[in-house]
């Protein structure tokens, strides 16, 4: 009872000092509106209007309707005009355009003796049959340009009279669930509520106990009765009601402006925030007992939020990572938050259907709630 | 009666350094006890020991018949401090910090708010309850953490350099309160480095480089100092103290204005015409024997002397 009492005391204390704190208590509400209209709208893996070059040495009427036909799928804007190879590949060099498109002097004759053209004029010869129409040459260092740009080798031509190249035939269907439009925004909404509460949770309590010292408030509160898990407790609770606020800004605005599905059921979407933003406040008082200065408990909370942002699933696949990667990633609560919170969201499961991240996000709290308490020491020695 | 603070040879370390050595020291109940000592000599760690925030060395202390540390957190509800640096929360009001206080120390809900008035009225602080404590002067930072030191009314109270951030008249009133609480039953233990705060103690021990140098009631000290005082007066004053302090019988000789005061070790049975034999003829006249203030007492019995 007395214990509930202190919590209660400590709480209180901490929420007048953040309503004090004007810049903070402003970044509690700033970072996740301007981080969500940020990332929501600058974030995008389906590319387009990549800045090329063309270097046309055919000059011919079709070579035009093929360059149009390319502008068309809104892939590449063709920016540049070059009048040979060398001019164009050091205009890659210097970076003003990631790819040019060769056509070649003899593209008429290459068209004419096109397979699906040739059919027409008599057998083509085996050499015709692999030849293509132009040659894309690309920045390769960028991996998502390069496939974009990649997905043109079996593009469609028209030359007025008719269909010429297709894609080959289908082997598979492909049903996209969930996200039938494949925008990228769908995915990392939910993602962006793991990232801003990482960074948050982690960054308001990291400085929690560090500050006290700093300030020189802690030799105060170590001669007073009050037991260490009670500061570590008092310490959090204001941030989970802050945790919630920012859930239901991202959430909503993504809902609003992003036009971001919310399948899941809202209980559960909070159960699940709330177990993460807990294990996310125990994480952030462990460094605060670690930490010397409050520098220091920046610097480790970068620590851990960069391979949050990285290793979580937020930015690549978990699954495309070598086994060790995953190990960290396993490690990290911003992992198992990331698998619960889209499941709930964009597929509708149920907390109990991704059960095992949640115990393991109680399990973290749990056991991080123990290490604070332990490792901070009524003591100065 | 039983001490309120024992210590037995209790040291503390930081490395090579030895912080505190082998004090012994008794504090008897309702006493202000005083601790004595210049910048570093050990004061606050030994405070920080008492009130069970250091863990010794070596040696034993209890308070209040508490052993520390073990039993330090038993201590807790029983002991105030009131820390050298201002520690209270400078972003909260002196009615908020208070408040704050008061809970942490599990005073009943329905007693909170008499007992902070009592408190705000007692330390001059009823005009100023809604101010942010880091807004306010040393002197009302100073009285705002003696009422929050003596809120939960303990039996001891620990005051480390509670009066190095205020003014003279601030510190007078100050001494009043501590007085207070004594009478009220309250004992105290005052760490300072200022001669007059150390004069209003009952009992004080000099402390120097970690260890106690001598320890009693400030009369005791005075008489007890195996020195004898004079002052000179006269020309040169400079120069005379320069060759006054070749003697080895000369403790000390210090200028006080148009004054010398020297400290002469009493194994010179009749030091004043000791000291005329040493003098030029043109200070002999104005040579006299004075009281022995405290101050000659820490200079006889520190590394201060020979200055």
């Amino acid at each position: 009872m007395k214990g509930l009492s202190r919590i209660g005391a400590i709480t209180s204390k901490e929420l007048r000092q953040l309503k004090r704190d004007r810049l903070t208590f402003g970044m509690v509400v700033m970072i996740p509106l301007i981080q969500l209209l940020l990332f929501g709208f600058a974030i995008n893996t389906n590319i387009r209007h990549i800045p090329v070059g063309l270097v046309d040495l055919s000059k011919s009427g079709f070579s035009r309707i093929l360059v149009e036909s390319i502008r068309a799928t809104q892939v590449v804007d063709f920016e540049y005009e070059y009048s040979s190879t060398a001019q164009a590949e050091r205009a890659i060099t210097r970076g003003d355009v990631r790819a040019v498109l060769v056509l070649p002097h003899d593209l008429s004759k290459r068209l004419s003796r096109h397979p699906l053209l040739a059919r027409e004029i008599g057998m083509p010869t085996k050499d015709d049959m692999h030849r293509a129409l132009g040659q894309w040459l690309v920045d390769g260092s960028d991996t998502m340009i390069a496939s974009a740009i990649g997905r043109l080798t079996n593009m469609p031509v028209e030359d007025g009279r008719g269909i010429l190249t297709q894609a080959p035939m289908n082997t598979f269907e492909i049903v996209y669930y969930f996200n039938p439009e494949q925008r990228s925004v769908v995915n990392i909404l939910p993602g962006l509520i793991a990232i801003i509460l990482t960074m948050t949770m982690i960054l308001f309590t990291s400085a929690a106990i560090v500050r006290e010292k700093e300030r020189g408030n802690m030799e105060l509160l170590i001669t007073t009765p009050m037991r260490s898990i009670e500061l570590m407790i008092g310490k959090i609770v204001p941030y989970v009601a802050i945790g919630l606020i920012q859930l239901v800004i991202v959430l909503g605005l993504g809902h609003l402006v992003f036009n971001v599905p919310i399948r899941g059921n809202i209980g559960d979407i909070f159960l699940a925030s709330l177990l993460f933003i807990c294990a996310s406040l125990t994480l952030g008082l462990i460094i605060s007992t670690i930490a010397k200065s409050q520098l220091q408990s920046m610097q480790m909370t970068v620590f851990i939020l960069l391979p949050s942002i990285l290793l979580s699933g937020f930015m690549f696949p978990y699954e495309g990572m070598p086994v060790p990667a995953q190990w960290i990633a396993e490690a990290l609560p911003a992992t198992h938050f990331m698998r619960m919170i889209r499941a709930i969201v964009l597929r509708e499961a149920r907390v109990s259907e991704v059960g095992g991240d949640a115990l393991w996000l109680v399990g973290f709290t749990l056991a991080g709630l123990l290490i604070a308490s332990l490792r901070f020491k009524k003591r100065l020695d | 009666m039983e001490p309120v603070i024992e210590a037995r040879k209790l040291s503390r370390l930081f490395g090579d350094l030895r912080a505190v050595d082998k004090l012994d020291l008794r504090v008897e109940r309702g006493r202000i006890y005083g601790f004595l000592g210049p910048n570093g000599s050990g004061k606050s760690t030994a405070i920080r020991m008492f009130t069970g925030l250091l863990t010794p060395s070596e040696g034993t202390v209890s308070v209040l018949g508490l052993e520390l540390p073990r039993l330090a957190e038993a201590l807790r509800t029983r002991i105030g401090y009131m820390t050298q640096r201002f520690s209270l929360f400078d972003d909260l009001t002196v009615a908020e910090n208070l408040k704050f206080i008061a809970r942490i120390y599990s005073i009943p809900g329905k007693r909170v708010s008499a007992r902070i008035d009592e408190q705000l009225r007692t330390y001059d602080l009823a005009r100023v309850t809604r101010q942010l404590a880091g807004t306010m002067s040393g002197g009302q930072k100073q009285r705002l953490a003696l009422a929050a030191a003596t809120i939960h009314a303990p039996e001891l109270l620990f005051l480390d350099e509670p009066t190095s951030a205020v003014d003279p008249e601030n510190r007078r009133e100050f001494w009043e309160k501590l007085f207070d609480l004594s009478d009220r039953g309250t004992s105290i233990l005052v760490s300072t480095h200022y001669m007059d705060e150390a004069e209003r103690c009952h009992q004080l021990a000099i402390l120097e480089a970690g260890q106690k140098r001598v320890d009693g009631t400030p009369e005791e000290l005075m008489l007890g100092m195996g020195a004898n005082v004079l002052e000179v007066s006269g020309p040169d004053l400079r120069q005379l103290k320069q060759q006054l302090i070749v003697h080895p019988e000369i403790l000390s000789a210090a200028q006080l204005g148009s004054r010398l005061r020297v400290l002469i070790s009493d194994r010179i049975e009749a030091p004043l015409p000791w000291l005329a034999h040493h003098l030029p003829p043109d200070n002999r006249d104005a040579l006299q024997t004075v009281r022995p203030s405290l101050e000659d007492v820490f200079v006889s019995c520190t590394g201060a002397r020979r200055q």
